[in-house]
């Protein structure tokens, strides 16, 4: 094949098919499809939502989830043998004895290790331990905003509907309680410590519109929220010396048989595991994006893969909510350098428009994401009204220079700098030009399952984050979960530490939960070679593959 | 019609093969040569060089975080064949190109100090007491050309010099606290430290609470909204549906 020839980033025939876009948009300036009746909506879920077309998930077959549907993807880890054999393994002494061990830094974790310091644990009895560094998460990449409802026509009370209705009414009612309740107190926190949230001339905050909300109530930092949230947590963490490894995941909890009593870590670098013992602990390891359910390209950071649901599955824990999982619509879909990156929602809240290979808008552009996605996919798959990209992906066109026309020139530069940047690194410009969008998978709606103070049906052991289940029911709206973490973070660290104030004693470290599990794995008749936690996706070249000799 | 809607989820994962199971090498239509610390690696064209490199057998353990251009976690400094000039750049947002010599940084040594942000003020003293040398900048302009966010690192610099906390925050905002920054800066300073000090002075001295949020969390504290909610926490579903639905939307 000849020298694909590229134009202001797109090759020769996808440019040809951009004119027939810029051809349709004077007249759909003035226009937008209807919004689908109830009946519609139905039938295209049905038909095409992943959530809802046949196949992918299967039913879990032991542990207190036994009987619930589970993506395909997590039953297979779930299903899994641990890294580490429970007959073989040696516990030595512990390396690490500390009163609280928080596994995972994000904005859950990172709140929960401020809250307990906060309320008496001394920083040197903390641990948090990360597996990648402290802050590279799903936390650092949040756009969108966080929700509060703290404008005078706006309260907790039409927060909890706006969230349970978001969740299709499956949430559990106390922990939304808490969401809603805690929320503003969160905000004067992030306040207090710096996070610099954007302010009307007069002081206030800025507050956007978003999908599934009935009051404006999304609060931003510029297209950069969870980035600036986090990083003031984590530089508040610095600056009162709470002790962090980075590049130490864990592999696995340890128990006395039933509570849990410290975790195995492992050195990504040398290999070598360290033991820890603690009195408390707070799992807070975020979610699943890049077990890449059914194929789906993701948003979430590299190491996105349900290690937390896993080790907390072997101690007993009990999950939610999970035959959910929330796609994004619009993904980027071209160029294949940045496929799956989130383009945030937003861009239709400002007047982009989703069109199919004939420049025509086929679809509302902010019906809720599930219906939205799944029109997407039936534009490209049954409709056959896709644009087919140069490695084959399938996708449809976004017309963001539509905002421009609709609200006046300027007008995305100066809404979505992030968005133009990333774009412009690939020669495309959004003024000027639509981008291909598809589709991405973007978060894990359910979880393991906690009271309102992160506690969970195990001892000893505490759960925050987009790990928990419950607070989103089976759809999580935007702005409520950097919101989740960010007040069950604080509520985990809380509960701990009025736990460690009662001066629980160290427990056996033993790995008796995991002969239980391989018991249970072989009743269910389940056989595998499959080891779970996987830690990180795998994308080397299969070629390199194919001739690798292990040797190190 | 089973058979038909599972075929659709197939063909989906079947297309997106390329980003998520890794390209066919038959697929691959245009190739480029690429240098890992000093070793030659054919690969795709058209791939990032975080990609590139994946493809050439690399498991990031290192240098590697969201993969979206927000962690920083993924320096890279390189050179092109032929061109003297070193250059920086994000290995998850920037396309692999022929000839490039590649180098990842996966860490920087920059010192950072650890202060009480409740016993401080939004002022150059306050800057000048922590970080004393940023005084040190010889305004080379190299951290800036470093950027890969297009921040003008020196002019956030000169205004923490002047004791503009404002600026510095406003400026220096879309840091993502690469380092790359502060490894090319002949003064030895560590910018992104100084500018994460400044955001939190600013947002913590010169913004204010706003009242709406006091308000409401005065509110919350008197139990204004406690029986409500109580209330729909054990109403049943039909009715909670029917508030749901008959909600009035607020427009912008
Ligand atoms: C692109 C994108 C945009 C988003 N936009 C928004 C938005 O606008 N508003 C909103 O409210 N939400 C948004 N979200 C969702 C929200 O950001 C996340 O759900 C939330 O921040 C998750 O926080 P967390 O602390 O639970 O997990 P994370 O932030 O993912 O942190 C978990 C940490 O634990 C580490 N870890 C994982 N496994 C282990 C292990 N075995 N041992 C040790 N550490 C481990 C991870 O590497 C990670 O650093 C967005 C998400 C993405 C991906
Ligand atoms: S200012 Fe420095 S640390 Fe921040 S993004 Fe730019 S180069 Fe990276
Ligand atoms: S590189 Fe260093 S010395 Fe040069 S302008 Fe930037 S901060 Fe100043
Ligand atoms: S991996 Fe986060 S910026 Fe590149």
């Amino acid at each position: 094949m000849a020298e694909l020839k590229f134009i202001g980033g797109y090759p020769e025939y996808m440019r040809q098919l951009i004119e027939v876009v810029n051809k349709t948009r004077p007249q759909r300036k003035d226009y937008t499809p209807k919004p689908m009746s109830m009946e519609e909506r139905e039938e295209v879920l049905k038909l095409c939502h992943p959530d809802f077309a046949p196949g992918g998930k299967r039913q879990i077959m032991f542990g207190p989830n036994a009987g619930d549907l589970a993506p395909n993807e997590v039953v297979d880890l779930l299903e899994a043998h641990p890294l580490i054999n429970p007959d073989e393994f040696v516990i030595t002494a512990p390396d690490f004895s500390v009163d609280l061990l928080i596994i995972g830094g994000g904005l859950a974790g990172t709140a929960a290790a401020l809250l307990a310091n906060d309320n008496g644990v001394k920083a040197e009895d903390i641990l948090l331990v990360n597996k990648l560094r402290h802050g590279d998460s799903n936390s650092m990449m949040a756009e969108g905003g966080t929700q509060a409802a703290d404008r005078e026509n706006d309260s907790p009370v039409i927060h909890y509907i706006d969230t349970i209705g978001g969740g299709h009414f499956a949430n559990k009612p106390e922990v939304v309680e808490a969401l809603v309740n805690d929320a503003p107190f969160v905000m004067e926190w992030l306040c207090k410590l710096g996070v610099i949230f954007d302010r009307n001339p007069d002081g206030s905050f800025v507050e956007k519109a978003f999908g599934g909300g009935s009051r404006l109530r999304m609060h931003a930092c510029r297209d950069y929220t969870g980035l600036e949230e986090l990083r003031v947590l984590r530089d508040e963490f610095r600056c009162r010396n709470i002790p962090c490894l980075e590049f130490y995941p864990a592999i696995e909890f340890l128990t006395d048989g039933n509570r849990v009593t410290g975790a195995i870590l492992y050195n990504l670098e040398t290999g070598e595991y360290k033991i820890v013992q603690a009195k408390a602990v707070i799992l807070a390891t975020g979610g699943f994006g890049r077990l890449h359910i059914r194929g789906f390209p993701t948003t979430n950071h590299y190491g996105a893969t349900a290690d937390g649901i896993v080790l907390a599955y072997r101690v007993g824990a009990k999950l939610r909510d999970t035959d959910t999982v929330q796609y994004h619509p619009t993904g980027a879909a071209y160029p294949q350098q940045i496929i799956g990156l989130l383009l945030t929602e937003k861009l239709r809240g400002m007047g982009a428009q989703p069109l199919n290979i004939d420049g025509e808008a086929f679809v509302y552009p902010l019906e809720p994401r599930d219906v939205e996605a799944a029109s997407f996919i039936r534009e490209c798959y049954v409709r056959e009204k896709g644009i087919v990209t140069p490695t084959g992906m399938r996708g449809v066109w976004l017309d963001i220079p539509l905002i421009d026309v609709r609200n006046g020139p300027g007008t995305i530069e100066k809404s979505f700098p992030g968005m133009f940047r990333m774009f412009k690194r690939f020669d495309i410009d959004i003024r000027k030009d639509p981008v291909l969008v598809f589709p991405t998978l973007h978060y894990q709606n359910g979880g393991v399952e906690t009271d309102p103070w992160g506690r969970t049906n195990v001892e000893g052991l505490w759960v925050a984050g987009e790990v928990s289940g419950g607070v989103h029911g089976k759809n999580r709206l935007m702005g409520n979960s950097t919101l989740d973490c960010l007040v069950f973070g604080r509520r985990a660290g809380i509960s701990t530490a009025q736990y460690l104030k009662t001066n629980p004693s160290f427990g056996k470290l033993t790995l008796e939960h995991l002969k239980k599990y391989k018991k249970m794995m072989e009743e269910a008749g389940i056989k595998t070679k499959r080891k779970a936690p996987i830690l990180f996706p795998d994308y080397r070249g299969k070629a390199v593959l194919a001739r690798k000799i292990d040797i190190f | 019609m089973a058979d038909e809607k599972k075929n659709i989820m197939d063909e989906i994962a079947e297309a997106n093969k390329s980003v998520v199971t890794g390209i066919d090498e038959k697929d691959i239509l245009h190739w480029i040569h690429i240098s890992i610390l000093g070793k030659k690696y054919r690969v795709p064209a058209g791939l990032t060089i975080m990609q590139a490199m994946e493809f050439a057998g690399y498991r990031f353990i290192r240098s590697c975080g969201c993969r979206a251009g927000f962690c920083g976690a993924c320096t890279t400094v390189y050179r092109i064949e032929g061109d003297y000039r070193l250059k920086t750049a994000l290995a998850c947002q920037t396309r692999a190109e022929d000839g490039m010599y590649l180098v990842q940084i996966p860490f920087t040594p920059a010192q950072r100090a650890n202060y009480d942000i409740e016993q401080l003020s939004p002022s150059i003293e306050s800057l000048l007491r922590i970080y004393p040398e940023i005084l040190k900048c010889l305004g080379c302009n190299t951290c800036t050309k470093a950027c890969p966010q297009e921040i003008d690192v020196m002019e956030y610099i000169a205004c923490g010099k002047r004791g503009d906390i404002e600026k510095m925050a406003e400026i220096s905002f879309d840091c993502i606290q690469c380092g790359l920054c502060a490894i090319r800066c002949p003064a030895e300073l560590a910018q992104y430290n100084y500018a994460q000090f400044a955001r939190r002075l600013h947002g913590k001295y010169q913004l204010s609470i706003p009242e709406h949020l006091q308000k409401r969390i005065e509110e919350i504290r008197q139990g204004k909204f406690e029986s409500e909610l109580k209330r729909l926490m054990s109403a049943p579903v039909e009715e909670l549906r029917k508030i749901y639905t008959s909600r009035v939307i607020e427009k912008e």
